[in-house]
């Protein structure tokens, strides 16, 4: 297979595997969804203020990833902004985990005698969410180290473009999980 | 260019990523556990034919798995039934399949030197295997596997104090469907990806073989219904292990009210259906995907209306994500609703008949050569109108409250999945037996397997229908407890004296094929005379598949006694002769 193809079947296999993790949320949200219409003791729950920050992070970590591809045509280093966006990508980690104790200091627990279906689901989304977003991490991960050897170059830089893309995804899948969990 | 290298015996048959060698893990995976799953069936049809009565073929049972009259234990019953349905389901007909033809043809029949990732490829098979092992040490565990069927229902499946299944057996069950749907996602992933983008020159998407557009529609299946069983799966494991109330409410057991209050067991009913529809498709599929090459291949006729099986397989599909209700008519839900699924589910039947039509028409004055795998191809055509008549009534709400949870759907969803798939199967096998291994299998060895399994099949899966209609449950262990049923033993001890015959029948299946392996007469270069890419490989096998450049496809697949040809096929590398039209 020459480079072009190759280039071509990795991000195709990326995007197959998106459309895959789609379904799963897809599933799980639709369930939130059928479950909130038909359950008598339905307990409702305000989202954590953490929730709206690591929102508001995300977005920017994704915003910044478009920088990328310019500055490599320009030649420039791209560490700083990569490492950035994995900075951010941690910190939105640490506000979902301060907002589960938010949660739990309303008195919305995940599980046991106390617990609600409707919380279990905001735990659920927002703990295969982070999971997922966990690859991401790994990925950036990489692709620090890789942009600090300056192994990266606008002719290569596929690894960085799969983790991007994987990354963007993520960001709206938050943005959509959020939506529904706040407004719906 | 050939990506030719060195391979040690673990890289050319453990750990490797040479697409056919993966297809041969795949089948003898899929083989084993056909053998497993078909024992167990024997297993507990024994028990059927005399429930409570101790039998030789128990005595090859452990001493934990029988109760004190020297029966079948009833719980080990449930475990028996779980584990057969779990096993022919996925093991069998969905990983030993698909996985065995994806990974075969695709890269063959478009002309492409492996898939499009070797890498994950292997990690498919490798995912899948450490899924059987989980899967079979659940035998081995104190409590038994899993019983609560393979559909495992909570609140059963949710409690691991209901019933002995429901313990460690239960949490093995979902860890090795955990593996196994990763495994297939991997596999699923690669097949789309590689008919996508390294189809050789000139294979168009119209120029497909039939075989590679169902493949193709199977991965897409499973791509986007597998993550639903992955994520009730895993409510499941937070309800049972972690203190959940997803799909639980209201619950008392042992006289002790449970704490989980809200949850909704229909809840799982629906994320599994919506799975398990598309399922039953990514199970057939493939199937008739293989049907429609051997049979356009040994009736010497172009496969009639190309277009329309394309248009079938892809209406299917999509149908087959709007029916999953009608297995859900008894539970309460909405008599509107209900009639929604059920006009969907009729659908159905429309791109079914077209395609049953076609293969008709191609057979229609074909000039037929009944090899085995012709005759397992018009077998599997055969089952699908049986099964699919059934289909019709239970896709029905107003009549399928009459029959659900009977023998009626045991019957039905035999003779329609089960059996066409596994036919299907056993087309491809004993079609491509010359290309896996280079030799051929024995011709009448064949003979007598297809007809022993056919007329057995019947005489199991047929009688089943009456039974159901009678008002006989699926899952009983035993009917002796109603004087209602005390009729129908008999017909009980004919469907176990056929299943046991079937059985036996398999025998010259498994000798055929390993026999062949080493001693069956070489294969020629084209030994069914066929169109497709497959047939231009050396006979030997060798990673890469082409020696040289690949080839270059100028028709379409079927070009079978094409009026004006010197011969009865034409190669899909056959240039177009001058003023030719395609097709
Ligand atoms: C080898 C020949 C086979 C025999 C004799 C056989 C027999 C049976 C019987 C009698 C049952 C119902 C038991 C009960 O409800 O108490 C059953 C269940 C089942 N079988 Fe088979 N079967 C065979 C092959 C297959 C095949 C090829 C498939 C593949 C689709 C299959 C899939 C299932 C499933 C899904 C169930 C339901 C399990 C459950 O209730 O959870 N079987 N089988
Ligand atoms: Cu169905």
């Amino acid at each position: 297979m020459d480079i072009a193809l190759k280039n071509t079947v990795k991000k195709q296999l990326l995007w197959v595997a998106l459309v895959s993790i789609s379904m799963f949320f897809a599933s799980m949200l639709s369930a939130f969804i059928v479950e909130k219409g038909d359950v008598d003791n339905w307990k409702n729950f305000s989202l954590p203020t953490y929730f709206v920050l690591s929102t508001g992070i995300i977005i920017l970590s994704s915003l910044l990833l478009f920088f990328i591809k310019p500055a490599l045509k320009k030649g420039k280093s791209i560490f700083g902004l990569v490492f950035i966006v994995l900075i951010l990508g941690l910190l939105f980690s640490f506000f979902q985990i301060k907002g589960w104790e938010q949660l739990t200091n309303q008195g919305i627990y995940l599980t046991g005698i106390g617990s609600n279906v409707a919380g279990s689901f905001l735990y659920i989304l927002t703990l295969t969410h982070l999971l997922h977003l966990v690859g991401g991490l790994v990925g950036l991960c990489i692709s620090t180290i890789k942009s600090k050897q300056n192994l990266y170059s606008i002719n290569n830089y596929l690894g960085l473009e799969l983790t991007s893309i994987y990354w963007h995804f993520l960001t709206i899948l938050w943005i959509i999980l959020f939506t529904f969990l706040k407004f719906y | 260019m050939s990506e030719h290298h060195k391979e040690s015996f673990i890289t050319k048959y453990v750990f490797t990523m040479d697409h056919k060698m993966i297809a041969k893990q795949f089948l003898i995976t899929g083989m084993f556990m056909g053998v497993v799953g078909m024992l167990m069936s024997a297993i507990f049809r024994v028990q059927l034919a005399n429930p409570g009565e101790s039998s030789i073929l128990y005595s090859l049972l452990p001493g934990a798995w029988l109760n004190d009259a020297g029966g079948l234990n009833p719980d080990k019953y449930l475990a028996l039934v779980t584990m057969h349905g779990t096993i022919l389901v996925f093991w069998v007909l969905t990983a030993g399949l698909s996985g065995t033809f994806a990974n075969f043809l695709i890269p063959l029949q478009i002309g492409a030197r492996d898939m499009a990732s070797g890498f994950l490829n292997m990690l498919s098979y490798w995912f899948f295997f450490i899924a059987t092992v989980v899967l079979l040490s659940s035998l081995f565990v104190e409590t038994g596997p899993a019983s609560g069927g393979w559909t495992i229902y909570p609140p059963l499946s949710a409690l691991p104090q209901a019933i002995p299944g429901s313990g460690t057996g239960m949490t093995l069950w979902l860890i090795s469907i955990t593996l196994f749907v990763v495994g297939s996602l991997l596999g699923g992933l690669n097949y789309i990806v590689t008919i996508l983008n390294l189809r050789t020159i000139g294979m168009t998407m119209q120029r497909l073989p039939l075989t590679i557009w169902a493949l193709l529609i199977t991965a897409i299946l499973g791509v986007l219904s597998f993550p639903v069983l992955l994520s009730c799966g895993l409510l499941l494991i937070f309800d049972r292990s972690f203190g959940t109330s997803f799909y639980l409410s209201d619950i008392i057991i042992n006289g002790e009210a449970l704490h989980n209050e809200g949850g909704s067991p229909i809840l799982f009913e629906h994320l599994f259906w919506f799975l398990g529809h598309p399922e039953v498709y990514i199970i057939l599929l493939p199937a008739l995907g293989i049907v429609s090459e051997v049979i356009a291949v040994n009736s010497r006729k172009p496969i009639f209306g190309y277009k329309a099986m394309v248009g079938a397989l892809l209406l299917i599909a999509f149908l087959s994500f709007i029916v999953w209700g009608h297995h859900m008519f008894m539970t309460g839900m909405n008599p509107f609703l209900g009639s929604v699924f059920t006009f969907t589910t009729l659908l159905i039947a429309i791109p079914s008949a077209v395609k049953v039509f076609n293969y008709l028409a191609t057979l229609w004055r074909g000039n037929i050569r009944f090899t085995p795998a012709m005759l397992f191809a018009i077998g599997t055509v055969s089952a699908f109108i049986t099964g699919g008549l059934t289909g019709i009534i239970l896709g029905d709400s107003a009549l399928d409250i009459n029959v659900h949870d009977t023998y009626f759907v045991v019957g039905h969803f035999h003779i329609v999945m089960g059996l066409s798939a596994i036919y299907g199967m056993f087309a491809g096998v004993y079609h491509w037996f010359p290309k896996m291994y280079g030799r051929m299998m024995n011709k009448n060895l064949g003979y007598i397997h297809f007809w022993g399994t056919f007329i057995c099949a019947y005489g199991v899966f047929f009688p089943m229908h009456f039974l159901g209609l009678a008002g006989l449950p699926r899952r009983y262990y035993s009917n002796s407890a109603f004087p209602m049923f005390d009729g129908l033993s008999d017909i009980n001890e004919l469907i176990t004296f056929f299943a046991l015959a079937g059985a036996i029948v398999q025998v010259f299946f498994l000798f055929n094929f390993f026999y062949s392996i080493f001693k069956g007469t070489k294969s020629s270069q084209n030994p069914w005379k066929s169109n497709t890419l497959e047939w231009t490989t050396p006979v030997e096998r060798i990673h890469g598949n082409w020696p040289g450049e690949l080839p270059v496809v100028t028709r379409w697949a079927y070009d079978y006694s094409k009026p004006g040809a010197e011969e009865d096929f034409i190669l899909q590398t056959e240039p177009l002769k001058e003023g030719e039209i395609e097709h």
